[in-house]
């Protein structure tokens, strides 16, 4: 008995230890972030374009990449709900056979898993077969490729554990697929659609290798799609690259917007479906 | 009564066009890389792409081997680095661990999950590869700190919260009946997840470790940002490597001028599709048959 | 002619069949009660009514389901006009989730119910002339009250109208379910094991209910408790593992049962 109880108290201590490590790994990301980030970021660093000389150290901030990432992200979450939505109803069985709707959903696993760099190249290959540059435009389609499945899959999730029953309610008063699909399934899943479209702007704000080659990088805030857009990602990425101090300091001060941008994003996403889940039926 | 019908075959036909859209998406993806790729399949063997190590664009010469090895190389790091770590962290968390501390630590996970990757790399050049700098000079093996571990310890930090969400799921699916008719008997907790939990997980515990490494084979810019990046296979922990994302990523710009180095890539983007689609797609299937069985 | 009548209807789960050649009429303006052991079909023949059955995969259905005369399992037959003619209660009463007056207002919505049939609804309901204010809302506002009344849960809701249904007790829920249904206009109302889910004054309200609509509604229910049927039923269906066994007037089948499982079920003997 007590050689078991030894086991078992090595082995608590073990995974307390495992658990321990990981939050502080974890932590550390966050806490290396923001120690790094914050001295650097100031006012002019938001709300300023890159100036002269900005690479060398002088004047300008980061708000082409911070504007720059908004726009594709939000582009990209508007292109991916509008594909999103659609299939996450066309999963249910009133609209497929479940044999296609299973294909369809392993199809939808190996987008998920497959990597961003990968639609990066493809997004460049297609691009250059059409004579596109690196571009707003571009950027938005690619980020959409990786986006969506994402989308489709948490907003699946959701819809699958409607109940029948509820359906079956809204049927037996003899309504259509589509109205009882909006007027119950699009109410009762709201909250986790709305997470779900969080969940996957945060993912694609953040991306850098998707868009490394498609929406290019550029000083300037683009005025129309087809001109190349900075990113806060890349902003980060290739100022860490320089030896210039000054520079690098404006890495650590791009990331913390990066990861407050995407803390918010998964806060608000939190309180919003609350707030929308007062209708939900249990 | 005619407008309602229209607007339900309307609509009945537009979702179904969705779903057929998505689903021709994913293969014209993987045909449109083959089709890249193919004038080196057609020029070169696949046994001499994947295992040659000569690399030399330029000169037409495309040996794959020293970044597979790479990668294979920081995922396996990463792996052996990650998986007890965070096994025995989900084990406590499900059995261990009061109610609403489960439910905090999975939210710290979940939000650590959506952090990009970037910021995962910016913390590895200013804390991992410095590490492992000083690492290397404690035992006699001078390094930049780029090289194939600080690449290894990132990934393994990246992929902590997808094992752990995963293998978290997988041990609450257990019903707590089974818990309790083996602690009924007079064992210890930790003899009751030996023989009860584990067994019963095993799947799912693959399918988690599965789908972490799906994760770390085709990260892209954390690695890169800490890997060194040098084409030549590595011949420690404390030497650079080059894994295959990061190689297209790197080369992206210039792959137009040589003549089939973007064959090349866009071969290496379609072999990265395939594996890391195929492990999560496994991986997938696995998790879909456990939640249908109730627990595996 | 009865409005809702079954000719030699079998219906199968992909090779499990659960209901064999069935014939019955069903009576009008009457409660029709479905017993049985659980497992036998009861339920299976209730949503066969209205069609939902189409809802489950690998169904095969035979035989006819005559409403009005008008074969429901006909390739043309309109489902949807159909279903509008058979309100439905669920075992659950399963709020939409939305408020309590758009749960009632839904139907007339979907169904773009114009105005003066709103108004001549209300009418029918009150029993007289009602002074509707000629607003759309206004006429809405009072359909709703008016059936929110008729299903007995007006004076519970009527200062929370617009809060959210799902936070009504499961017994208010049950009658909500029951306005909602109503509120479609339907010919008949089809009920699955109405009560089961309620405590037992929830479950009184509704078998009272019941009782005062079938002056004007052809009612099927569905239920596994004998005594609730005793109380309710003006026809009786006995089913035993998918076949039809008995039916007739309820005082025929519970008193003076002609089949010995039918006696041995209603006396207790089998359950």
């Amino acid at each position: 008995m007590r050689a078991r109880r030894i086991e078992e108290t090595i082995f608590k201590g073990l995974m307390l230890a495992s658990l321990v490590l990981v939050l502080i790994m974890l932590a550390g990301i966050i806490v290396i972030t923001v120690y790094k980030g914050a001295p650097a970021l100031t006012l002019s660093m938001l709300v300023e374009t890159p100036k002269g000389g900005y690479y060398l150290g002088k004047e300008g901030g980061i708000a082409n990449a911070i504007v720059g990432s908004l726009l594709l992200a939000l582009g990209a979450s508007f292109c991916s709900i509008l594909i999103a939505i659609p299939v996450a109803f066309g999963l249910q069985k009133e609209y497929t056979s479940w044999r296609y709707a299973g294909f369809t959903k392993l199809v939808l696993d190996v987008l998920w898993g497959t990597p961003s760099i990968v639609y990066g190249a493809f997004g460049f290959v297609v691009m250059v077969y059409f004579g596109l540059r690196a571009s707003l435009l571009g950027g938005i389609i690619v980020l959409t490729l990786l986006m969506l499945p994402i989308m489709v899959r948490s907003m699946e999730e959701i819809i699958r554990t409607i109940p029948l029953e509820l359906k079956e309610i809204s049927y037996a008063m003899g309504t259509t697929k589509i109205e009882t699909t909006l007027a119950v399934v699009l109410r009762q899943a709201l909250p986790g659609i709305v997470t779900a479209v969080l969940l996957a702007f945060g993912r694609g704000i953040g991306d850098a290798a998707s868009i490394l080659f498609t929406a290019g990088y550029t000083d300037f805030i683009p005025r129309s799609i087809f001109d190349p857009v900075a990113s806060l990602p890349l902003a980060v990425f290739f100022q860490i690259g320089t030896p210039i101090p000054e520079v690098q300091e404006r890495a650590y001060a791009s990331a913390l917007v990066l990861l407050l941008i995407v803390l918010c994003v998964s806060l608000i996403s939190r309180i919003l479906s609350h707030r929308f889940s007062k209708n939900i039926v249990r | 009564m005619d407008l309602r019908k229209f607007k339900d075959t309307f609509s009945t036909l537009s979702i179904r066009l969705s779903l057929v859209f998505v689903n021709t998406l994913a293969f014209v993806i993987a045909i449109i890389l083959y089709i890249k790729a193919k004038p080196i399949l057609v020029k070169v063997s696949l046994s001499h792409l994947l295992f040659s190590t000569s690399w030399h664009p330029i000169r037409g010469d495309f040996g794959f081997f020293p970044f597979i090895i790479g990668t294979l190389g920081v995922t396996a790091i990463a792996m052996i680095l990650a998986v007890p770590v965070c096994l025995l962290s989900a084990i406590y968390l499900s059995e261990y661990a009061h109610k609403r501390f489960r439910a905090f630590v999975r939210l710290v996970v979940d939000i650590l999950a959506g952090i990009p990757s970037v910021i995962y790399g910016l913390c590895g050049v200013i804390a991992i590869v410095p590490l492992v700098r000083f690492l290397g000079q404690a035992i006699g093996s001078p390094t930049t700190g780029y090289s194939l571990l600080a690449g290894g310890i990132i990934l393994a930090i990246m992929v902590a919260p997808v094992i752990i969400s995963v293998a978290l799921e997988v041990f609450r699916t257990i019903p707590q009946a089974a818990r309790e008719n083996s602690l009924a008997l007079g064992i210890t907790t930790w003899e009751m997840i030996k023989h009860v939990i584990l067994r019963s997980s095993l799947h799912g515990i693959i399918a988690a470790i599965v789908l972490g490494f799906a994760r770390a084979f085709g990260e892209t810019i954390a690695v890169l940002m800490v890997v060194g990046n040098v084409a030549k296979i590595p011949d420690s922990f404390f030497a650079p490597a080059y894994p295959l994302p990061a190689l297209i990523a790197n080369n992206y710009g210039e792959m137009m001028s040589i003549p089939l180095y973007d064959s090349a890539l866009m071969f290496s983007a379609l072999l990265l599709m395939l594996v890391v689609g195929g492990f999560s797609l496994a991986a997938h299937i696995i998790l879909l048959r456990i939640e249908r069985r109730g627990y595996a | 002619m009865p409005h809702i009548s079954l000719k030699n209807l079998s219906i199968a789960y992909g090779h499990h069949r659960v209901l064999q050649d069935v014939t019955v009429n069903i009576p009008d303006k009457q409660i029709t009660v479905i017993i049985g052991p659980s497992g036998c079909g009861k339920t299976t023949l209730l949503k066969s009514l209205n069609r939902l059955l189409d809802l489950n995969e690998d169904v095969k259905v035979t035989g006819d389901v005559l409403i009005d005369g008008v074969n429901t399992y006909d390739g043309n037959a309109d489902i949807l006009a159909l279903r509008k003619k058979m309100g439905f209660l669920s075992q659950r009463p399963y709020p939409l989730p939305m408020s309590i007056y758009e749960n009632i207002a839904f139907g007339p919505k979907v169904h773009r119910m114009s105005k003066d049939r709103i108004v001549q609804q209300i009418n029918d309901l009150e029993g007289r002339m009602v002074q509707v204010p000629s607003k759309k809302n206004g006429q809405m506002d009072i359909l709703v009250e008016s059936y929110l009344r008729l299903a007995g849960l007006w004076e519970e809701v009527k200062d929370r109208l617009h809060t959210p249904a799902s936070r009504l007790s499961i017994g208010q829920q049950q009658r909500l379910a029951l306005a909602r249904a109503l509120a479609v206009e339907p010919e008949a109302i089809l009920a699955d094991e109405p009560t089961s889910a309620l405590d037992p004054l929830s479950a009184q309200l509704i078998e009272k209910q019941f009782k005062f609509l079938k002056k004007n509604y052809t009612i099927v229910v569905v239920t596994h408790i004998l005594r609730q049927a005793r109380r309710i039923a003006d026809y009786v269906i006995f089913l035993y593992l998918g076949e039809l066994v008995e039916h007739g007037p309820a005082e025929k089948v519970f008193d003076n049962p002609s089949d010995e499982r039918t006696r041995a079920y209603v006396s207790g003997e089998i359950s």
